[in-house]
């Protein structure tokens, strides 16, 4: 399973550093968002991989059994998932924006300032 | 309540009070500079309670080390914050003057306070993750600053600074993911001891890597500093100012706090590789600025020279090279954002940022001539100001032999001196070009309404430069205790542990 995963978070920062290089504003914000992908399932991966052993307190516990998942990497994961959304919301207005003032999706022409 | 938990409440609270009167944008500027200056109060106060009886730590929700959330602050982490609120407290009032009305009705004091409240909480979390967590709310509202307005060069600018650094955040979140996988911790002082018991510290280098290129960017270091010329000088003046004091010292801070606690066990690679890195970005940070003609780009390009001396007072890595890196930390914060500040009023004396087309400003206004040269002069290097202190620490370092690296530390003192005088040179030809030469053609003026609102904080930071560099020893005596904390962090881990 670690393999697997491995895997796909490589070819996942593959994808996503090609999308970054592209000219287009659209396809460098897909960039963004395929790479926190990547990074959310490397916290999990990294995190360690358990399966089937939920992390629950049993009944007459009082911390959790040892071969129990770790339940912080997903905390993690839906903090940074919390805050890519919001983040993603804020480019896709500001491409927007840019779109209006600059007139252009392409990156290359956005030279006005550099002299 | 202890002294940490205010420094983030009072920015919150102000930005909450902003919000509640949204409807009256007149009453915003008000409440901003009521709230730093508390912020003020409150980061004295801790910087007090931190030097009389050393670190202080707590942790939120009363849940027990390293468990909880921690807040902590040593002297470093408390120097910062006084710094942070200085900064906040001149560009708040600075920006009455200088922020339009459009951009304060779409809540430019309330992104202002909630950024500084990411910068403080970036200081003070005991916690890597949190640390990424204040990252983010300081980076949202950066991102919300740099774009208010909407002008074309502001979007243009805007772009490259939202993307680099969204690429930083994600490695920094990868590199916190993989330390939990080798630690199974996340809090700075429990990182410390279990990377101290760590059998190979080697293998966590290639963890320090993806650090160190994650606050990098931030920070601004040779060859990851590109975006930061190409967009500082897009935004508002007042926004540009803080953006120039703060941002990228949160970068430095951030690599100050790794390398210090967590990553010493391969300090030959980590710290020489740092080494190498800071005489590049001194070199290319100033080569960069002495060819720009745009007061705020060529100001830019400085900034990365000087993110240059900070980080290699960290590589040396003994007690005199951390002392300057904390002394040159706050000076240069200071003497930034002042001139920063002062290129707003001269762009409102002749009408453009343009260095070229600038010019007889001595004779137009002589006192705003004065103001400008204590900050170019304490930038350059030149005594008695402070930064002729910074530099001197720091090279005093590189010069003393004690450190890790006795064939290197001299060549990168000499280039240090070298950068120096280029800083020098082109702070002479801001100021040949935009007050000593006769104006090239018609000037044309702004009227400034409320003239005293934009040379108040002017004053007040060039104040602050001259009483550090008359009274150096004060300073870099607590410069020095900060470096020893920093070497020693053995009272830092024992407060975050014990502390519930």
């Amino acid at each position: 399973m670690e393999l697997i995963l491995a895997v796909t978070i490589g070819v996942l920062f593959a994808a996503a550093a090609y999308l970054l290089l592209r000219r287009s504003i659209v396809k460098m914000i897909l960039g963004i968002v395929v790479m926190s992908q990547a990074v959310n399932l490397l916290i999990l991966t990294a995190g360690g991989l358990t399966s089937g052993a939920v992390p629950f307190v049993e009944a007459g516990q009082t911390g959790l059994s040892p071969a129990a998942a770790d339940p912080l990497p997903q905390a993690l994961i839906l903090t940074a998932i919390v805050i890519s959304f919001g983040v993603l919301a804020f480019t896709l207005a500001m491409s927007l924006r840019a779109d209006q003032t600059v007139g252009t999706d392409d990156l290359d022409a956005m030279k006005g300032t550099d002299e | 309540m202890g002294p940490l938990v205010p420094c983030l409440l009072i920015p919150f609270a102000a930005a909450i009070a902003c919000l509640l009167c949204w409807r009256r944008p007149s009453a915003h500027h008000a409440i901003t500079v009521l709230g730093m200056g508390l912020f003020l109060a409150a980061a004295i106060r801790l910087f007090l309670a931190v030097d009389a009886g050393g670190v202080v730590a707590v942790n939120i929700g009363n849940w027990p080390a390293p468990f909880g959330i921690t807040l902590v602050a040593d002297l470093t982490a408390a120097i910062m914050v006084v710094v942070t609120a200085i900064i906040g407290l001149a560009v708040a009032v600075y920006s009455i003057a200088d922020i339009d009305r459009g951009r304060l009705q779409f809540g430019y004091c309330i992104f202002f306070n909630l950024m500084l409240m990411g910068v403080t909480g970036a200081f003070l979390t005991g916690d890597i993750f949190n640390m990424f967590v204040w990252f983010e709310v300081m980076l949202i509202s950066s991102f919300v600053l740099m774009t208010l307005g909407g002008e074309r060069a502001q979007m243009e600018g805007a772009i490259k600074y939202v993307v680099l650094n969204l690429i930083s955040s994600a490695l920094f979140l990868a590199a916190c993911g993989i330390l939990y996988g080798k630690t199974g911790t996340l809090n700075l002082a429990d990182l410390a001891i279990r990377t101290k018991a760590m059998m190979q510290p080697e293998l966590l280098t290639v963890t320090a890597m993806m650090f160190l290129v994650a606050f990098g960017l931030k920070a601004g270091i040779f060859p990851l500093f590109f975006w930061l010329p190409a967009s500082y000088h897009t935004p508002p003046v007042a926004v540009s100012a803080v953006f120039a004091g703060l941002l990228t010292k949160v970068g430095v801070y951030a690599l100050v706090r790794v390398f210090t606690l967590i990553f010493v066990g391969d300090t030959p690679f980590t710290h020489g590789l740092l080494l190498v890195l800071a005489g590049l970005t001194m070199v290319s940070g100033v080569l960069g600025a002495v060819s720009q003609f745009d007061f705020r780009r060529l100001l830019s390009f400085h900034i990365v020279s000087q993110i240059g001396y900070m980080v290699l007072g960290l590589a040396l890595f003994t007690q005199w090279a951390l002392a300057g890196t904390v002394f040159y930390l706050f000076h240069h914060i200071l003497v930034k954002t002042n001139l920063f500040l002062i290129s707003g009023i001269t762009r409102r004396k002749s009408g453009t940022f343009d260095l070229r087309q600038m010019g007889g400003l001595y004779a137009a206004a002589p006192w705003l001539a004065l103001l400008f040269f204590i900050p170019a002069m304490s930038l350059g290097g030149i005594p008695p100001l402070s930064g002729f202190f910074a530099k001197f620490a720091i090279v005093k370092a590189s010069l003393m032999g004690d450190t890790m690296f006795p064939a290197g530390a001299p060549v990168l003192a000499a280039i240090a001196l070298a950068v120096g005088l280029l800083t020098l040179f082109s702070m002479t030809k801001i100021w040949n070009e935009a007050f000593w030469k006769a104006p090239p053609g018609e000037r044309r003026p702004e009227p400034i309404a409320r003239p005293w609102l934009l040379y108040a904080p002017v004053v007040a930071l060039a104040a602050l430069t001259v009483g550090i560099g008359l009274a150096p020893s004060f300073f870099f005596d607590i410069a020095l205790r900060a470096a020893d904390q920093l070497l020693n962090p053995g009272a830092y881990i024992q407060a975050v542990m014990r502390t519930n």
